[in-house]
């Protein structure tokens, strides 16, 4: 999100995944996926439940290692990296975990402030306001500062952890599922705030999701995995034509069907 | 080596005063991770003195919400002395990510964190809180005995499958922990007792000081203990935990009182398995005293025995066979009690499982030392 370390162009390759697979025993997740996100958009995960959607997320962020194929961030090889030498990746991009994954023995202003405390030597007092920011831009009131993970309502821990991923400015943002188990309301509040962090800051963010509006909404490209495949990858428009079953099954459904004629509408 | 120019560091944020004039120069990188130097820098820099100050943005390289929120923080300490603030040249984006942080920041002069409580409210905190607990515990107690009632009076209603689990992992999986320990409990009293027994000749009186102290005191508080160690903290860990992801509340809303299916077949279970093990004990705690009492003193394994029928009456052995149900019943409690108490996350957890261990090692103490009383007041 720094805005002048523009030394790629928008549109160029900011993660490369080539040739992947993955198994868990026998069972083969990822049979030689290749795919790349490019700088400036939102691109979108989906597939079924259990279709290696996360597995995949956790592979790029360096927490799970693939079993064959090459992962590069930034231009950098990651399979096989450790914790020291991924340290200046990770602290480029930042992670949205799925349940919040907020450290419940700290405010959340401690919190969103611990990358900061952690990677920079700047002031505490600079430090909390750099986090009030954060928090602020995650749609939260700056009240929620003071309270514990445990005080909050389950949307509000999700735009913590939002809060957090945004900590240390990167320019690369993971979010997984961010909307499940969150009201329409809500969900629909985060499609928002997903758009204007992406205009405020330049973020590229690669969103692991199942839910459809969301995708409608706000995803510039979407891959679809299934069967250890990439199904396809393309606009919602392309990838709603697409002729492949278990796409037009996922995008027809009686969801899929409801979420494009709202999305239509709204054009 | 290739290039890449994200790798290279970029140079660290600045600011370049002039000896005269009023046209501050911003350089490098304003971003989270070049700052910092600046920031230390801050109140040590000798402002212009003019009362119109410009700021040239034109040589930021770089900039992200930490170093608009910098620029935006010298701006205003630059406004609080009374000197009006041009800002020049700065980039489109960078402007506007300036006014981002202007309207999204905490308000100048906002109040930061309240402060915490003053030493005469935490005292009184601190006592309201271990008052509540004492309170919650003394219900619990409560609870749990009438849970206990009930379910003696329909004994069909006692859950034996988590009982037998429970008298497996806290019982059998104890088994080798418990030997070991009082085996060499049992060799340290013998080899203590060895040299003062010498000097008077009364070497086989090595029976009576292992049995004595063995049955009587030492077996049932080192068993208890190593079972509060091993399954009283696994009892609150596991109920908090369960608290913790709302199990604890699924269980009553399917209509099980966690009291039934949780508190009570641990309590059983344990009241079981402690005497038991504290037999296993005994014995052990006897073969090792017996073991040393040959190789020290020269009493043979004959001697040992045939003094050992002598000195032990049944009382002694059933005094300490007899404590270790209360025992087992505090350690149960206070675990279970202390999973009940957890709130919030994983610390709570952790502290809860810590203050069951203690407490529970604490009483059986207290309840050793009140037994002693009662015993010796009755002549036991």
């Amino acid at each position: 999100m720094t805005v002048a370390q523009t030394e790629a162009p928008a549109g160029a390759p900011i993660v490369e995944i080539a040739h992947l697979s993955t198994r868990f025993g026998a069972a083969l997740v990822h049979d030689d996926i290749s795919l790349e996100i490019r700088r400036g958009e939102i691109f979108a995960l989906v597939g079924s439940s259990g279709c290696g959607k996360s597995t995949l997320l956790r592979e790029i962020i360096l927490l799970q290692r693939p079993a064959a194929g090459s992962i590069r961030v930034f231009g950098r090889e990651v399979v096989g990296l450790d914790d020291e030498q991924a340290l200046p990746l990770r602290r480029k991009w930042g992670v949205m975990f799925e349940r919040g994954a907020l450290f419940s023995s700290l405010t959340v202003s401690e919190n969103v402030g611990l990358p900061l405390r952690e990677h920079t030597r700047l002031s505490d007092g600079l430090i909390d306001e750099l986090a009030a920011i954060k928090i602020a831009l995650a749609g939260l009131p700056a009240s929620a500062g003071a309270k514990y993970p445990n005080e909050l309502s389950g949307g509000m821990r999700k735009r913590v952890a939002l809060a957090r991923a945004l900590a240390l400015d990167p320019e690369l943002l993971f979010l997984d599922e961010p909307t499940a188990g969150l009201d329409p309301l809500s969900a629909s509040g985060f499609d928002e705030l997903v758009l204007s962090l992406k205009e405020l800051l330049g973020l590229t963010m690669m969103i692991v999701t199942h839910d459809l509006d969301l995708l409608w909404r706000v995803a510039d490209r979407v891959a679809v995995l299934g069967e250890g495949h990439v199904l396809g990858v393309g606009t919602m428009e392309q990838l709603s034509g697409s002729d492949h079953p278990l796409v037009r099954e996922y995008f027809y459904g009686a969801r899929g069907r409801a979420a494009r004629d709202q999305a239509w509408k709204q054009r | 080596m290739a290039l890449d120019p994200s790798a290279s560091r970029p140079v660290d944020a600045g600011i370049e005063l002039p000896a005269a004039g009023t046209e501050i120069r911003c350089l490098g990188a304003w971003t989270v991770g070049a700052v910092a130097p600046l920031e230390r820098r801050l109140a040590a820099l000798r402002w212009p003195s003019g009362p119109d100050l410009v700021l040239d943005g034109g040589g930021i390289s770089a900039m992200d919400t930490a170093g608009a929120w910098l620029l935006l923080h010298i701006v205003r300490l630059l406004e609080q002395g009374g000197r009006r603030v041009t800002l020049r040249d700065l980039r489109a984006e960078h402007e506007s990510l300036l006014g981002l942080v202007r309207a999204r920041g905490p308000a100048a002069g906002a109040p930061g964190r309240p402060a915490g409580p003053g030493t005469l409210e935490a005292i009184g905190r601190r006592f309201w809180l271990g008052w509540q607990q004492v309170i919650g515990g003394l219900a619990f107690l409560g609870e749990a005995a009438l849970a206990v009632l009930h379910s003696l009076a329909r004994p069909a209603r006692i859950r034996w499958r988590p009982v037998l689990y429970n008298l497996h992992t806290a019982g059998f999986n104890a088994l080798p922990i418990t030997g070991l320990l009082s085996f060499l409990m049992g060799v340290v009293i013998a080899y203590q007792g060895a040299g003062q027994l010498q000097r008077y000749g009364a070497n086989i009186f090595v029976a009576d000081l292992v049995g004595l102290s063995m049955l009587r005191e030492l077996a049932p508080l080192l068993t208890a203990i190593i079972v509060a160690g091993r399954s009283g903290s696994a009892f609150a860990a596991q109920i908090g935990t369960m608290k913790m992801t709302e199990e604890v509340d699924a269980l009553r809303t399917i209509g099980i009182a966690p009291m039934e299916l949780l508190v009570l077949p641990k309590i059983l279970a344990l009241m079981i398995a402690l005497p038991l093990l504290t037999v296993y004990a005994d014995v052990l705690g006897v073969f090792g005293g017996m073991l040393m009492g040959r190789a020290q003193l020269g009493v043979g394994f004959e001697q040992f025995i045939d003094r050992f029928e002598d000195a032990i009456t049944l009382s002694s052995y059933l005094v300490g066979l007899g404590k270790a149900p209360v025992f087992a019943a505090i350690i149960a409690l206070v675990g279970c009690f202390q999973g009940f108490q957890v709130s919030g996350g994983a610390d709570s957890v952790g502290r809860q499982t810590t203050v069951s261990v203690v407490q529970s090692i604490f009483l059986v103490i207290i309840a050793d030392a009140l037994f002693s009383v009662i015993f010796s007041w009755l002549k036991i």
